[in-house]
């Protein structure tokens, strides 16, 4: 089959809309006798609600609803259901929501919120997650034991601050430190970071007076809000409408379940009126969900040859006061926790650990970002150890056809080349020619740092898609798949592939952007990189039914066998008499014979995609098949360090990944670019600071920085290698996340390599940088 | 509240509103106006989504207050091209894939417009420069610049034949 459309780097679909300002976002929406809704937040990290008066905010003027926790005897969650719709009893950290409005106006919301009075009592709270599970620490979650979860995949035990406990056996770890030559053990972190999509979370709610709700959401995922909303409140599936328009960025932030039941709530006590909630940054920051921090001790044996023969890996990360998702977070780095090598013994105790801080969630990469800055710093401090070359190191050690995974999965010439991906990096930075690197003078060294990475979607082994093509009158098709693309570009690539599967031009091809549950079929969620993997399976397979059909009523019609059939630019016809043709306009709404007489009917094709062959994994061991696929990766990176100052400045980035086949070259590279800067956030600058109340206390823009545009590699270098993916669409992968993940690693690799000072903590920050400088001068 | 007439030209049209002292010339124009184009990211004035352009200088309009524009042009993103047309920088924009969520592209565009009313031919780095105050989460940034060194360069051709 030719493929002309597959791998192009046609422009996305909805740039005009984008570029003109008529993109319609949440935020954008306005409806009759809509309100607008206004949270008001705890200023402490623990304390116990001891009274709220809302009289005064209920008599002011243009104020419809003031909700309290109270009144909300509901509990929300994805994995762990443990989250109220409003704080109820106790508030468990800085900026949690303790009371909403909805009045008239924002500016009469505001005014209410802040007349609320709220009596606190401060309890004793616990910031981090090695003292949160001491015996002793406070208890963030006293009710833990009566949450509901999902049995035999999470483990939580009652009465401590451990919300999950993943583990992960693999052969005999104390047999592996025998053997070893030389036994490496280091404690890294990094602290929580923020996801900062431009468009803070917005909800549109209308709870209306039949009982029904139709929500407009900036979420990441129609059907999980509506499935979580449905359960928490006891109402049909059928009753709930949630409709996402345009996403002004999500990066995990907007998956699962967050502003919607609130601002429902607010609608029902408001008089059935519609309200609207505009989280504003501050609240983006303190109140809406983060990316875990985390502590990781790993300890490793290898022999003098550099075989890794035994890994011993605690981590421990910072939930935050929630852990609805995080907890598959935790779940996740159990099973892939040991990065992309071939080790016989692999011991992971992976804890998802509850503090009185701002919660975590999934953000672009889902545990790896944070893991692999232990993994992959770990991996240049063995080389070092044995005096081996970090890359040669690697290279020993990777996983390649005939390596078992740490969960007992083999990996086969299909799964995609890690290997190919580090040789092209280290290749692209001259990491063999570093020696001869020049120093930039004036305090200015330069310095060569490599990384490797994977990552496999995380998702339930029940995971499901499902998309339908329905033709219109002129042959144009209607693709309807509710995975939503906030910039991504997945979008584009299932116009793609429904366009050469069809055989007809893309602009044929009319993707539906409002994501409705209410009109379109069933995706799971928009996460885990996983939406060109299956979604393009699920396209693909309606293109196929919708040939199929049409197919049928030519064969009828022209009285010859489905298989002498073929379909090119929109017609179907004969193989060996391709003049014998009938347009697909004839066909589409069914076939009429000369006579009159009609066959078939309208042309609709249906195509799902399920996780087939995942496996629960064992309680105990964590052996098990967790992976739909795995997406490969590796970076090279040149810096050059200001000694004097401890400032960074990138000069070059080389990124490789195994995508299996690229759908659409320049969405591709624009996921790799963009995810690159973002991991080079949280390597250089990104950080929570709290004070020692644990008050976050750079929730703005002005204290909380992300990279503009003078912050961007001076050139970069987007590497892509196509091992093909069996059950992928056309043999690809997802590679969403993956651009993120390593980036730090590969940073601090440079910085150790050059300088020899190895610095365990993110950021890389100048602060940070200079002072591991100055120690290591005053050592020396 | 004290409120005042002001009149102004937004997107080349004359307006005369009557607007509370308070409120923000992003408030006026997405509210009062309709042109929700104009996007509020942080509504202090770090992040760049609601860059508009008064007299051509680019300002953030959630720090501006409305009565500030009584007497001057205004321009956004609404007013960059007509109907099914778009102007060289937005083709530009979407020739080099320089958007992804799209949320930011509006005050992008705006400060490139800045940009280039007063330096037809700028460098990289005033490109950079130009846009350091507009946050964008997606693209990496880098297909920006290169829309925008296009725009320019196109700007340049059209105007030497012309």
């Amino acid at each position: 089959m030719s493929e002309g459309l597959i791998g192009k780097g046609v422009p996305r679909i909805e740039s005009f809309e984008k570029v003109t300002g008529t993109a319609r976002f949440v935020g954008d929406m306005d409806l009759p006798g809509m309100l607008h809704g206004r949270m008001l937040l705890s200023p402490h990290a623990h304390a116990r609600i001891v009274r709220i008066d809302t009289s005064k905010a209920e008599s002011l003027d243009g104020v419809a609803a003031v909700l309290v926790g109270e009144e909300l005897p509901y509990r929300l969650g994805l994995y762990m259901v443990d989250k109220p719709v409003l704080a109820s009893g106790k508030v468990r950290h800085h900026g949690e929501v303790v009371a909403a409005v909805a009045a008239v106006s924002e500016e009469i919301a505001a005014r209410a919120a802040d007349l609320i009075e709220v009596t606190y009592e401060p309890l004793a709270a616990v910031f981090d997650p090695v003292e949160a599970v001491k015996p002793d620490a406070p208890l963030v979650h006293e009710d833990l034991h009566t949450y509901h979860t999902i049995k035999g995949v999470f483990f939580p035990r009652p009465h401590t601050n451990i919300a999950n406990h993943a583990r992960l056996r693999k052969g005999d770890v104390e047999e592996g430190f025998a053997a070893a030559d030389a036994i490496v053990e280091n404690e890294f972190s990094l602290p929580q970071v923020a996801h900062v999509p431009l468009e803070t979370h917005r909800t549109v709610a209308h709870w209306k007076r039949n009982g029904a709700i139709e929500i407009w959401s900036s979420a990441q995922s129609p059907f999980a809000v509506r499935n979580l909303l449905s359960v928490a409140l006891g109402m049909s599936h059928s009753r709930i409408r949630v409709v996402v328009p345009h996403v002004g960025g999500a990066f995990g932030g907007k998956a699962g379940i967050h502003l919607e039941p609130l601002v429902s709530l607010l609608s029902r006590k408001a008089g059935h009126r519609p309200v609207k909630l505009a989280a504003t940054r501050e609240e983006e920051f303190s109140t809406l969900p983060c990316r875990q921090g985390l502590v990781a001790r790993i300890k490793t044996g290898v022999t003098k040859e550099g075989k890794i023969t035994a890994q011993k890996i605690e981590y421990l990360w910072d939930a935050g006061a929630y852990a609805d998702y995080g907890v598959n977070i935790g779940r996740a780095a159990g099973y892939s926790g040991a990065g992309p090598y071939d080790i016989d013994n692999v011991w992971i105790d992976s804890l998802t650990i509850y503090t009185n801080r701002p919660f975590g969630t999934a953000y672009r990469g889902f545990g790896h970002v944070e893991f692999f800055w232990a993994i992959e710093r770990q991996m240049d401090m063995v080389a070092r150890e044995i005096g081996m070359d970090s890359c040669d190191f690697r290279m020993r050690n990777l996983l390649r056809p005939g390596s078992v995974t740490i969960t007992g999965e083999e990996i086969t010439e299909n799964t995609g080349s890690v290997e190919k991906c580090l040789e092209a990096v280290a290749a692209e930075v001259g990491w063999k020619e570093r020696s001869s690197l020049g120093s930039g003078g004036n305090g200015k060294v330069r310095a060569r740092g490599i990384a490797v990475l994977h990552k496999a979607p995380a998702m339930p082994s029940n995971t499901a898609i499902s998309a339908i093509l329905k033709f219109n009158e002129d042959a144009t098709v209607d693709l309807m798949i509710s995975g939503v693309d906030y910039g991504q570009g997945t979008a584009t690539a299932f116009c793609q592939m429904t366009a050469e599967h069809l055989r007809i031009p893309m602009e044929n091809v009319h993707f539906i952007w409002n994501k409705d549950t209410d009109r379109m079929p069933y995706d799971w969620q928009t996460v885990a990189s996983r939406l060109t993997f299956m979604g393009g399976n699920a396209v693909i397979r309606a293109a196929e039914d919708c040939v199929s059909q049409l197919k049928d009523m030519a064969s009828r019609a022209l009285d010859v066998p489905v298989g002498d059939l073929e379909i090119q630019d929109g017609k179907v016809f004969v193989a060996r008499e391709p003049a014998r043709s009938i347009d697909y306009r004839a066909l589409v709404m069914g076939y009429m014979f000369p006579s009159g007489n009609s066959i078939g009917g309208p042309v609709i094709g249906r195509g799902t995609c399920i996780a087939e062959g995942l496996t629960v994994l064992d309680p105990e061991t964590g052996q098990g098949l967790p992976a739909a696929n795995w997406t490969f990766g590796a970076h090279g990176v040149e810096i050059e360090i200001d000694t004097a100052t401890g400032e960074i400045q990138v000069l070059k980035l080389a990124s490789a990944f195994d995508v299996g086949r690229v759908i659409n070259e320049a969405l591709c590279r624009g996921q790799v670019v963009g995810g690159c800067l973002q991991g080079l956030g949280t390597a250089l600058l990104e950080t929570f600071i709290y004070n020692d109340e644990g008050c976050l206390i750079n929730n703005s823009f002005t204290d909380y920085k992300i990279p503009t545009a003078r912050d961007i590699p001076i050139e970069t270098k987007e590497i892509f290698i196509e091992t093909p993916q069996l059950n992928g669409p056309h043999g690809a992968r997802g590679v969403a996340e993956h651009p993120m993940i390593s980036i730090p690693s590969a940073v601090g690799n440079a910085i150790a390599d050059a300088l020899g000072v190895e610095i365990m903590e993110l950021p890389l920050s100048p602060e940070r940088v200079y002072l591991a400088l100055k120690r290591k001068g005053n050592r020396d | 509240m004290d409120s005042h007439t002001i009149e102004f030209e937004i997107n080349g049209k004359r307006a005369s509103l009557e607007v509370v002292s308070h409120r923000t010339l992003l408030q006026v124009l997405r509210e009062d106006l309709h042109l929700s184009g104009t996007k509020e990211g942080c509504g202090e004035g770090e992040c760049g989504a609601c860059t508009v352009l008064v007299d051509g200088r680019s300002v953030t309009a959630c720090l501006t207050l409305a009565v500030e524009v009584d007497g001057c042009s205004v321009r956004t993103i609404e007013g960059e091209s007509e109907g099914p047309d778009l102007s060289p920088l937005q083709e530009a924009f979407v020739k080099n894939h320089a958007l992804q969520c799209g949320f930011c592209t509006p005050g992008m565009i705006m400060s490139a417009r800045a940009l280039l009313e007063r330096n037809p031919s700028p460098t990289e780095d005033q490109i950079k420069e130009a846009i350091a105050g507009n946050l964008c989460r997606c693209t990496g940034y880098r297909p920006i610049i290169q829309a925008i060194r296009e725009a320019a360069a196109r700007r340049k051709d059209q105007s030497a034949k012309g």
